[in-house]
């Protein structure tokens, strides 16, 4: 491929220079199409060597029929035409070669900065469709080109230029996409974590060594892949304030005993009031790839690694500390005896006092506006 | 005069305290609720608000141990007589027992009105109330605050344990104060919309004859009446003391409509 684009460069400029030679040969067809054709970009395209001929290859003699046969590009690209075979952009008719590689007659080489597949323009060829409201609805797909352009992958191609940020194609695929449904496919859920992985290679090798990665490989699709907790398109900085403080319900998607219990205590209270992004959410403590059961010597919720991963934020924790119970159950009697008789006791002691003085005050109430309004008719004064 | 001017700064310095901690716990313990994350994000997140939070209840342990202070130099330096028993004691006696009973009565068309002494049984309550509640919710918060100091010598569970007390005490006290303790003291008809006399130290002689006739009678008995009725505060305190009492019921008012919208509101 890559002999073939610098053959192809080399051609393209020295049909630069020889361009009024090319030109000329065309001549007759250009005569008429010079209004869509512009002999000089073409020249230095990558199919500038080619005849006029070479492609709409139906077309002998001069005047052609109103109608001539579309070219067929699949004549030359084999390859690619056969990727595009049962991909989710089969339908040659809906999406033609052109609709993103862009003009016929000015392809550009896939490294150059002209070309519509570009690494850093390629969002914006798939956007051109996928970034269209009807069209996401039409299809019943998520409208992802916003979604991905403000993500970490969209900032880091669009604002810093970076060739290696993830692109639209860097997880799909060029020519043989394939819906995240088909197995086959490298944004089907089991495949996720190697495709993220072509870039993210120590993530993915930690991820796999944890519970999640352990599940997804024997086979057990409920467990998550990267996709469940960064999202697809809309991925953010982890560490950053927004992804923090919406994160922990992430992980109560599946826990939801845990993050029902996390509520309880005042790490999440803190957590969902915002202005405080570093309380502990989920992976502070049990890690976020490489999550490892309690009975894991290296888990960092082990016990005998409760101290270090507390006081990672808690200075100063010790032993007796540790013992905190940060999913403690105080409407569980069986697993949590004492907290559940101390919340039952302050429970009736809020019902009681209150209980009793409501009723108390409402009696009062009544009464004493009974007596003031009597006392005041006595005086022959206003009811007020 | 009924309250010393020290008891008023106290009171001051209580009601301040409290609805500051009222307002800054409440986004804590309800912090999902619509109203708690608008209110943190408005004064700059959980950290302003922490912060507060314990300014308030430095400020309120200050405040508790100056009147602790107080009632040791009044008992045993000053060897003042009635501080622990008797009429003017704020400890519980038989007499507020009956009263209880006599005044439950009254509210039904049973008997008379009882003749209450300086301290009525529901005022004696609302101040062993705001005792207990310092120590209790005092304690379990400063658990927290210093939880690694504190796990030195308390068990693993019971930092479990002090978030549901301070935050169930918390919520007793708040919805207490910000309803019964608001209606029975300053919007019972009696006093309706505010008794001054937390604000101004004294009260006139009808006022003070008809809501505690056992004491008028023991006072005018022993010829101390005027003193006992003090002097008229000047008008640019009573309106200040209005300005400021009005601010703090509506406050506290507010407060317990969040409070119960969050509580019920889920």
């Amino acid at each position: 491929m890559k002999t073939a684009s610098s053959i192809a460069l080399a051609l393209g400029t020295l049909l630069v220079f020889a361009t009024p030679r090319v030109a000329m040969a065309e001549a007759d067809c250009l005569e008429c199409h010079g209004d869509k054709v512009d002999a000089s970009t073409f020249g230095a395209s990558l199919h500038g060597s080619l005849k006029c001929g070479d492609c709409h290859s139906t077309i002998k003699d001069y005047p052609h029929p109103d109608q001539v046969t579309p070219v067929k590009c699949e004549s030359c690209h084999t390859g690619e035409a056969e990727g595009l075979v049962g991909s989710v952009h089969a339908n040659r008719a809906e999406h033609p070669c052109t609709s993103c590689h862009g003009d016929a007659h000015a392809i550009f080489p896939k490294g150059d900065p002209r070309s519509a597949v570009y690494p850093l323009n390629i969002p914006h060829t798939c956007g051109a469709c996928h970034g269209n409201d009807d069209l996401a609805k039409k299809h019943g797909l998520p409208n992802v080109y916003p979604l991905y352009i403000d993500s970490i992958h969209g900032f880091a191609l669009s604002k810093e230029g970076l060739l290696v940020a993830a692109n639209c194609q860097s997880c799909h695929g060029s020519h043989h996409i394939l819906s995240h449904k088909d197995t086959q496919s490298p944004t089907y859920k089991a495949n996720v974590p190697k495709t993220c992985g072509n870039c993210h290679a120590g993530i993915t090798a930690d991820y796999m060594g944890g519970v999640h990665g352990k599940a997804v490989a024997a086979g057990h699709l409920d467990a998550p892949v990267c996709s469940d907790c960064h999202t697809a398109h809309a991925i953010e900085q982890p560490t950053a304030a927004a992804f923090r403080m919406q994160s922990t319900p992430i992980c109560g998607n599946c826990h939801k005993d845990k993050f029902s219990t996390y509520r309880d205590t005042f790490h999440s209270q803190l957590g969902s009031l915002g202005g405080y992004v570093e309380t502990a959410r989920c992976w502070d403590c049990h890690g976020a790839h490489n999550v490892l059961p309690a009975n894991d010597p290296r888990s960092p919720i082990a016990p005998a690694n409760l101290i270090k991963t507390c006081g990672r934020c808690h200075e100063g924790a010790n032993a007796s500390f540790v013992q905190y119970q940060p999913h403690a159950n105080a409407r569980n009697r069986k697993l949590n005896p004492a907290l559940y008789y101390i919340r039952l006791f302050m429970n009736l002691l809020l019902a009681g006092v209150l209980t009793f003085f409501v009723i108390h005050t409402i009696l009062w109430l009544i009464r004493s506006r009974y007596q003031q309004v009597k006392t005041r008719s006595a005086k022959g004064g206003k009811n007020g | 005069m009924r309250f010393t001017r020290a008891q008023r700064y106290m009171h001051a310095v209580l009601f301040t305290t409290f609805l500051g901690l009222a307002a800054t716990g409440l986004p804590m313990r309800f912090s999902e609720s619509f109203w708690a994350r608008k209110f943190a994000s408005g004064v700059g997140g959980f950290g302003t608000i922490i912060f507060f939070h314990k300014f308030f209840a430095l400020v309120l342990t200050v405040a508790f141990l100056i009147h602790l202070k107080e009632v040791f130099t009044r008992a045993f330096v000053r060897r003042e007589k009635g501080i622990f028993w008797g009429k003017t004691s704020m400890v519980a006696n038989w007499k507020d027992v009956k009263d209880l009973f006599g005044h439950i009565r009254w509210f039904l068309g049973l008997g008379p009105k009882p003749q209450f002494e300086r301290y009525a049984y529901w005022e004696k309550f609302d101040y062993w109330a705001v005792f207990w509640g310092m120590i209790v919710i005092g304690f379990s918060g400063y658990a927290m605050w210093f939880a690694p100091f504190f796990a030195r010598f308390l068990p693993g569970w019971a930092l479990n344990a002090v978030l549901v007390i301070h935050s169930e005490e918390g919520l007793l006290a708040i919805l207490f104060i910000f309803s019964i303790h608001f209606v029975n003291t300053h919007l019972r008809p009696d006093s309706f919309p505010m008794d001054m006399v937390i604000f101004t130290g004294v009260e006139s002689e009808e006022e003070f004859k008809n809501k505690r006739p056992e004491e008028y009678q023991r006072v005018a008995a022993q010829r101390k009446l005027e003193t006992r009725l003090g002097v008229q505060p000047p008008l640019w305190l009573l309106n200040f003391s209005k300005a400021v009492g009005y601010t703090a019921i509506f406050i506290g008012l507010l407060l317990l409509v969040l409070t119960l919208s969050a509580y019920f509101g889920g």
